[in-house]
Parts: C-alpha cells; sequence; structure tokens
C-alpha cells in the first residue's frame, strides 16, 4: 500500500475542496479518466480495426490457397488416374484390333499378348477370351478358368452394350485386390467376343500415396456406393463405405467442407474419374490445414496485445504527468490566493492593532504624565514623600501603564513588519519579540520555556515580519501539541556553514510518520476541529524559502517535534520584494 | 533655556509643562500650530516638544515653520503612531523621536542630549 500510496498520482490523493470560495478549477479525477478513456479510444480503435481486418484478410487468404492447392493435387490425381485406365483400356483395344478372334485362341499367343502387356505396363494379372455366349474360351494366367460360363453377370451384359467396362475393386480368387478391364470386339461375321484382365491396385495405391498430403490427409477412391477401393491411411479399411455423404456427379473436380465422425471440421476434394464406377477423394483436416495460419495467428494477436500494453502504458504515462501538473499548477493557483487572503487578514489585523494602540497610546499617555505629576508633587512635597504606600500606588500605576505601553508599541511593531523590508536583525531580539505574545499563555498552562542563545551569533539581514511570523507559526503549533506542564526548547546558534540555525523543540504529543510527510501541504491539519486552517506550516514554508533558508522537522508520537530553521546571514536577492 | 511643548492633547501637554517646570524648566505649551507660533513671537525657544500629528497640521510642518523664525532651535517629536524609528524620514533636524506613553525621565535624557548641556 505504501508504494501504491507513493507512485499515486497527487490529484488522486488530493481530498477535494467542495466548500469556500477558493475551489479547485476541475474534477481532476474525472479529467484524467476521461483523458485517459478518449485516448485510447482513438488510438486502439484504429488499431484493433485494422488487426481484426487484416487478420480475416489474412485467414481467408491462407484458406482459399489451401483450398486451391487441394483441388490441383486432386485434378492432377483424377487425370493421372483416368490416363491410367484408358490406357490400359486402349492397350485391350489395340489387341482385339490387331489380332484374330483364332490368334486370340490360341494359348501361346494369348500368354505371349499376356507377358508383353505386364513387361509394358505392368499390373496385368491375366488375359481372357469370351465368345459370344459369355464362356471364357481361351485363358492365359494364373488361374483354371479357361470355360469359365460370365453369361449371368452384370458386367458381361454392360460391356456388350458399351463396347468396354471397368469394375470395381474386388478381393477374387487370390485375396488380392484387383480390378477388371473388358472391351469388347465385333468380328467380320456380326459375332463379338470380349477381352477380358484383370489388374493389380497396386499402381493405384502408388498414384495415391505418392501425393503429398499434409497432417493427416487422406487420398483414396471410393465407387459410386461409397464403397472405399483403395487402402487409406486414417480412414476406414478397405471395402468399408466412408462416413461422409457420397459426393454428387460433376465432371469438375469439387471441394467441400463436412465434419468427421469426431465432429472436427475436415474439407472432402471429390473428383469423379471418367468412364470407370471411381471417385477421387482427398481428405484433409481442416485444423491441419490452417497450421500455418495458427502461427501467423499467434503472431499477429501477440503484435496486437504488445501494442495495445505499450499504447496503454504511454497513455497512462502521459496522461498521468500533464493532468497532474495541471492539478500542481491549480493547486500553486489556490495557494497563491490563499497566501494573498492571509496576507490581507494579517495586514487588516496590523491596521486594525495599529488604530487600536494609536487610540489607546493617547489616553495612555495622560494617564502617564497624570500619574507623574502626582508622583511629582508628593516627590517634591516633604509630607509624602515619606509615605511608602502613596508612592507605591503611583508606582504601580505608572509600571501598568508602562506595561501597556509595552504591548501597544509591540502591536506598532507587528503591524509595520507585515511590509517586508530587509533589516538588521537580532535572532535574540526576535526570539524575546515572539515570547512576549505567548508569554500570557505560557504562564496560564504552566508551560517552560528555555532560550539558548549563541553569543557568537552576529546582526544580520532579513525580513523581520517573515522572520517573526515564521517563529509565531512554530511555536504556536508547538504551544497547541503541548499539554499543561510542557517543555518548550530554543536554541539559536551559528552552525560551521556560517549559517544561523534555530531549533524549536517541544515534548508536545509529536507527529507519526505518515502526517510527518504532509504537514507542509495547504490545507492539512490536525486541528481542524479547534479552528486549523491548515495553512500555518505551509506559509511558514514559503517564507523560509523566501528568506533563502530551510526547515527540518524530526518528531516522533508521544514524543515530541523538533523543527529546525537554518537561516543565511545575507538573503537572496529575490527576497523583499 | 526655554522649552516649548505642542501637542493637540491639552490633558497631557499642561501635565507634561507642569511637571517640567517641577523640574526647573522654562516651559510653555500650545495646543494648536497657531498658539505655538504665537507663543514664538513672544519668547525665543531652544527645543521644541511637536506631537506628530495635529488636527490641521502635522508635526514635520510645523518644525519647517518653526525652524524658518528659529533657526537654532532644536526639536524632539512625540507620537502615538509607532515604534522611535517608525517616522525617519529624512528630516535631520529631529533629535529624536519618542513613542508614547514616555517615561518623563527618558524625556529629560533625550532634552539633555539634543541640547548638550546639563
Amino acid at each position: 500500500m505504501a508504494i501504491l500510496d507513493r507512485i499515486k498520482p497527487d490529484f488522486l490523493k488530493s481530498r477535494n475542496i467542495s466548500t469556500g470560495p477558493f475551489r479547485q478549477m476541475f474534477n481532476y479525477s474525472r479529467i484524467w479518466r476521461w483523458a485517459m478513456l478518449l485516448t485510447a479510444l482513438v488510438t486502439l480503435l484504429p488499431l484493433v480495426l485494422i488487426t481484426t481486418l487484416d487478420y480475416q484478410v489474412t485467414r481467408k487468404s491462407i484458406e482459399s490457397e489451401h483450398l486451391l492447392r487441394t483441388l490441383r493435387v486432386g485434378s492432377n490425381a483424377k487425370r493421372t488416374i483416368s490416363y491410367f485406365l484408358s490406357e490400359r483400356v486402349s492397350a485391350l483395344s489395340f489387341i482385339v484390333r490387331a489380332k484374330t478372334y483364332e490368334e486370340l485362341n490360341d494359348p501361346d499367343e494369348l500368354a505371349a499378348l499376356l507377358q508383353n502387356l505386364r513387361e509394358s505396363f505392368g499390373g496385368f494379372v491375366d488375359l481372357g477370351v469370351i465368345d459370344n455366349s459369355g464362356v471364357q474360351t481361351a485363358y492365359a494366367g494364373p488361374y483354371a478358368l479357361q470355360g469359365k460360363d460370365y453369361s449371368d453377370q452384370e458386367w458381361c451384359k454392360e460391356v456388350r452394350d458399351k463396347g468396354f467396362f471397368i469394375s470395381d475393386v474386388f478381393l477374387g480368387f487370390r485375396k488380392v485386390p484387383h480390378l477388371v478391364i473388358s472391351v469388347r470386339h465385333t468380328r467380320p461375321d456380326g459375332s463379338c467376343y470380349i477381352l477380358r484382365t484383370a489388374i493389380e491396385t497396386q499402381k493405384f495405391n502408388e498414384i495415391l500415396t505418392a501425393l503429398e498430403l499434409s497432417g493427416r490427409g487422406d487420398a483414396f477412391l471410393i465407387n459410386r456406393q461409397g464403397v472405399i477401393q483403395t487402402p487409406t491411411r486414417y480412414q476406414k479399411a478397405i471395402f468399408e463405405k466412408i462416413p461422409y455423404q457420397v459426393p454428387e456427379f460433376s465432371e469438375h473436380t469439387e471441394i467441400r467442407e463436412d465434419t468427421n465422425p469426431e465432429g472436427q471440421p475436415v474439407i472432402i476434394c471429390s473428383a469423379y474419374i471418367p468412364d470407370s464406377p471411381y471417385i477421387l477423394i482427398i481428405l484433409k483436416h481442416k485444423n491441419d490445414m490452417m497450421q500455418s495460419w495458427n502461427q501467423t495467428r499467434i503472431k499477429l494477436i501477440g503484435f496486437l496485445a504488445i501494442s495495445i500494453t505499450v499504447i496503454l502504458l504511454a497513455i497512462f504515462a502521459f496522461t498521468t504527468y500533464f493532468v497532474n501538473n495541471m492539478y500542481l499548477a491549480d493547486e500553486r493557483r489556490l495557494m497563491t490566493l490563499h497566501e494573498m487572503e492571509y496576507s490581507n487578514k494579517l495586514a487588516s489585523i496590523g491596521r486594525l492593532a495599529a488604530g487600536v494602540a494609536h487610540e489607546i497610546n493617547n489616553p495612555l499617555a495622560i494617564i502617564n504624565e497624570k500619574a507623574g505629576l502626582i508622583k511629582d508633587l508628593f516627590t517634591y512635597t516633604d509630607s509624602y514623600s515619606a509615605d511608602t504606600r502613596i508612592m507605591g500606588l503611583i508606582d504601580s500605576v505608572l509600571s501598568s501603564v508602562e506595561r501597556c505601553g509595552i504591548i501597544t508599541k509591540r502591536l506598532l511593531g507587528f503591524a509595520r513588519h507585515m511590509e517586508g523590508t530587509l533589516e538588521s536583525i537580532s535572532i535574540g531580539n526576535i526570539i524575546s519579540e515572539v515570547l512576549g505574545f505567548l508569554h500570557k499563555e505560557a504562564e496560564y498552562r504552566n508551560i517552560s520555556v528555555m532560550v539558548n542563545l549563541d553569543p557568537t551569533i552576529p546582526e544580520f539581514t532579513s525580513d523581520r515580519g517573515k522572520l517573526q511570523q515564521i517563529l509565531l507559526n512554530i511555536v504556536n503549533n508547538a504551544f497547541a501539541a503541548m499539554a499543561i506542564g510542557g517543555r518548550l526548547k530554543i536554541d539559536a546558534r551559528k552552525d560551521n556553514a556560517g549559517q544561523i540555525s534555530v531549533s524549536i523543540a517541544d515534548n508536545g504529543c509529536g507527529m507519526t510518520e505518515e502526517e510527518l510527510g504532509k504537514i507542509y501541504e495547504p490545507f492539512y491539519s490536525t486541528k481542524t476541529k479547534t479552528g486549523g486552517t491548515g495553512l500555518g506550516l505551509s506559509i511558514t514554508y514559503g517564507l523560509v524559502q523566501d528568506l533563502g533558508g530551510r526547515i527540518k522537522v524530526a518528531s516522533k508520537k508521544g514524543e515530541g517535534t523538533t523543527f529546525t530553521i537554518v537561516l543565511p546571514l545575507q538573503p537572496p536577492t529575490t527576497t523583499g520584494k | 533655556m526655554r522649552i516649548l511643548l505642542v501637542d493637540d492633547e491639552t490633558e497631557f501637554v499642561a501635565t507634561l509643562a507642569e511637571r517640567l517646570s517641577l523640574r526647573s524648566m522654562a516651559v510653555d505649551y500650545a495646543t494648536t500650530a497657531q498658539e505655538a507660533l504665537a507663543l514664538i513671537e513672544e519668547h525665543a525657544y531652544d527645543l521644541a516638544v511637536l506631537d506628530m500629528k495635529m488636527p490641521g497640521t502635522s508635526g514635520l510642518e510645523l518644525q519647517s515653520t518653526l525652524k524658518e523664525r528659529c533657526p537654532a532651535m532644536k526639536f524632539i517629536f512625540l507620537t502615538g503612531h509607532g515604534s522611535e524609528t517608525d517616522y525617519i524620514t529624512g528630516s535631520s533636524e529631529a533629535s529624536s523621536y519618542l513613542v508614547k506613553p514616555v517615561a518623563i525621565d527618558i524625556l529629560i535624557a533625550k532634552i539633555k542630549e539634543a541640547l548638550g548641556k546639563w
């Protein structure tokens, strides 16, 4: 709390003066809050808007770039697979055109063709010739399929209608995934036959696995029913159905967003492979795809956060500095007004005192002369001169007149010194004058006053009125702090630096550290209930500075307070203006 | 040795005159400037004790007039207005400035000092 109090700006610590003719010009706390808020709004709003805009644009740009790239990969893969299939269909078509039905039914010829196909294209498992009735009349390959009747199979009808047929991927006898390609050829006599081959899907898989897909990306084929045709890396096993909706037919490569069974967003790129039952599927996790965006996003948010922090700190520092300076200027204005009011009051009191003293001095002079005359008459008359009682009474009247005279002279002196002029001063005299004002109070409250004067102190030049006021304020405060029977000790000496040091020590109630830190603040008073204005020490501080001196204070709660004033032998040149 | 007292407070000036007379001094008193000027026509005074403020005139003005008539005359000022140094206005003619009420012994000492004898 103590550190917080120390760094807290002055205007936040101030007690608002809401009454009296001298108010602060503004509510500085409110000005500070509004200045902070508006400046922050004006500076941060554009920053936040631009960053948000940039955030959105960058995110969209990165997202569309990724989608475009996936689309491009999809299109390329579609072309490669399509070319792979059409290449094999064309190879079969070439064979049926180049060879006669009879040649193809020659087992050696067929075996030689199969061998050529394997060496030229790869992936060919077997080769068979199926006659018009659907019976395999010739076969080259690892299985004993010669004479097998395919007439009741769906694909057999389809190839007769369409001219060629590409089957779904299936396991077959060897339990190895493969597909079948069949082409029909019509002989010159009008009858037709089918050349059929089984192809391993290994080549497909190689094409698909060669695709560069980041993260958990996957590329595979499905058939029109959504059954997986090639192995997948992260999806279900081959021949299982994909957990997504089968894409609608389109001649172009399409891309769409979906959610996987775990509820995570995925990007699905699909392409129908022409003249085949296959649909190419490229599946990517959106989060993986946007990973580069995440890094950019963290940088962007970090930049925004740092910028906002720096701007807010700068706004806080500048606003606090300027508002505090305004506040301090206003405080100085108020202080000056109060000082003027205080000076005016003192001047009024001075004028009043001078008037009263003058009015009293004349009748006092008459009393003095009349009593003096009585004494003279008695002195010069032998019968009365020996009357000690009468002489004592007259002396008493004259002594009282003398006392009154001293009081009126002091009042006149007080009034005169309000004007502020430099003169040669004896510190001992000033202390005596000040104590003279409080002599009666000290007697009534049984306060003992000890004055210890260093005889080597020379007379020095200063403003008598200001010095009187400084000492009067401090001694007054000391009297207020002391209980009945208190002790006041005044020490005046010449210090090593050739300056005059006056210390005033009381054994009064003392002050806490916190109170000690505020005593020179204007309007701070512990005597508000008994009429303290909180200006005495503040003005004292200003007056000591005017005289080119310093004021120090040491205090302990419950033990007492010591004020020390150090004054130069020559005041600064500005004093006494 | 003749002394002139001028003060508008009759009670004061009359009593002071009587007290100085009792001390074997030749003393006259006036309560106005006119009376003072009239008295100066009749007697030669060595010293005048003047009040600083009187109705219609000031002690300093009266001092100038008296000085014209009697250049050798010495002056002591009395005032109810301030301390001894209040009225040092450059007039070197005044020997002393005393604030009322003043003890008779001090006044006599000042008179002696001004006249440089007794």
